[in-house]
């Protein structure tokens, strides 16, 4: 297999990225991350991938914005509604038994799927109990996950979802209007602590009943996901559940056997 | 063509592309050692209904992809809805939820570049009818990359915007009907 050019350019953009500001993304799925770092070239007006990597090393300020660009950004609110449906039918249940529960979300991005759960907690009456963890490898997104502020015209989308998701109330319920944004209601992050972990450098941390994260793994290489997964295994109580994107699988990790499927289509695991 | 061997064939359609896919997919011959991967612009929540569609009446095994699988010949990918499909160096899957590309998720453009890297001159991209001009990039770039371009003739098209778009953006090396790019890619099983 020939490598081009612009490819051993990439290469050492992400290594010199590694080494200068610590973030690591030499084991993110290749594509994405080359069309993310050619969109940010074309942006630039920069000639070259050498040369965003030259800048990046020397602007500290560009690199905030790259990071940006390379992190995965991507959420709505009820995303796969049958997902949320399929929780609320098989883990709810389960998580009412305990008298505390731990939750985190891996890699949350700007949180919409967090006031997702966390609607659903409360309507089940389990957010006085619950203890969440989110958390990002980007401060900004972070930032913006705490405030809870989303554009209205993705909410429109979210509302239907939210029905089909089986919400017992209005999804207008959970937010202000103001402008043309919403903002969450306070009571849904009480209860959250917004905190900055990298997947791929950082370690596992402790004791959770559930840990979320959805359409993150398929970003990172089958290397940086058996090692994610291995994270996750470590830090999930014995019956703690693990739930993936709907199209993400453990199957191709050395944790396979570690986890029951709970629900096949959702991809809801739990560890044995 | 038969002196040239290629590895897998990306096909990309939108609006109208259904009557052409119910064509080629079920006329591929069993013997077809390469890979079809397919970006059909289809509703978000339309499941798996190609990969059922499809794989009831062709000969070969029709797949929806799953994230990090090994891209095997002689199966033909259908890309899920609402997730953009990418090649990866080592000829497997990646999905993505990033935003969507000449408002499509998946986009044309995205699998056709992607593979491009990938596979370089071992490459056939097919265009088919659509009513937007997602893919004309991804045409371009992978000729430019030295795959070998095919364009559903317009006039057999139900939308002719897609095949225009993409006859205009790349040298193409065939303007074929459904018919005769299903007999194209049966010349490649060997």
């Amino acid at each position: 297999m020939s490598v081009d050019n612009q490819q051993i350019e990439i290469d050492l953009l992400l290594q010199a990225i590694y080494i200068k500001y610590g973030y690591d993304f030499r084991d993110y799925a290749g594509a994405s991350i080359k069309r993310r770092i050619l969109k940010r070239l074309s942006s630039s007006g920069l000639g070259s991938v050498s040369e965003m990597q030259h800048r990046l090393l020397n602007d500290s300020y560009f690199f905030k914005q790259l990071l940006l660009d390379l992190s995965i950004n991507v959420t709505e609110m009820y995303r796969d509604p049958s997902f949320y449906q399929t929780f609320r039918e098989h883990v709810i249940p389960n998580l009412k038994t305990l008298s505390h529960v731990k939750l985190w979300h891996a890699g949350c991005a700007t949180g919409e799927e967090v006031y997702s759960l966390a609607i659903m907690f409360q309507e089940e009456d389990l957010n006085e109990k619950t203890q969440v963890y989110a958390t990002d490898i980007n401060e900004t997104v972070l930032r913006k996950a705490k405030e809870g502020i989303f554009p209205e015209d993705k909410i429109i989308n979210s509302e239907q979802n939210y029905k089909k998701a089986k919400g017992s109330k209005q999804l207008s319920d959970y937010y202000f209007k103001k402008y043309s944004h919403v903002t969450m209601r306070n009571s849904l992050k009480k209860n959250v602590l917004f905190a900055d972990h990298n997947l791929a450098t950082d370690e596992s941390f402790g004791e959770m009943n559930v840990i979320l994260c959805r359409n993150v793994l398929i970003y990172f290489n089958q290397k940086l996901q058996d090692r994610v997964i291995g994270i996750f295994n470590e830090s999930l109580v014995e019956g703690g559940y693990l739930c993936l994107g709907t199209k993400e699988t453990i199957s191709f990790t050395s944790y396979g056997n570690q986890f029951k499927e709970i629900d096949k289509e959702v991809k809801i695991y739990q560890k044995i | 063509m038969a002196e040239k061997s290629y590895d897998a064939v990306v096909i990309g359609g939108s609006s109208g592309s259904m009557e052409a896919l119910q064509k080629i997919i079920p006329s591929l011959n069993r013997q077809l050692k390469i890979a079809v991967i397919v970006v059909y612009h289809i509703h978000p929540d339309s499941g798996d209904f190609m990969v059922k569609y499809l794989g009831q009446r062709s000969e070969l095994a029709v797949r929806q992809p799953i994230d990090k699988e090994a891209i095997e010949p002689g199966v033909v990918y259908i890309a899920p809805p609402n997730y953009h499909l990418l090649v990866e160096r080592n000829r497997s899957f990646a999905l993505s939820i990033d935003e969507p590309v000449n408002y499509s998720r998946p986009s044309i453009d995205v699998l056709f570049q992607s593979a491009a890297d990938t596979y370089t001159e071992k490459l056939v991209g097919i265009i088919l009818s659509g009513a937007n001009t997602d893919g004309s990039l991804g045409l371009k770039y992978l000729k430019d990359r030295g795959g070998l371009a095919i364009v559903q003739n317009p006039e057999t098209a139900e939308m002719g915007t897609m095949p225009k778009g993409a006859l205009s953006a790349a040298s193409v090396d065939h303007i074929l009907d459904p018919d005769g790019i299903a007999s194209f890619l049966n010349q490649m099983a060997k």
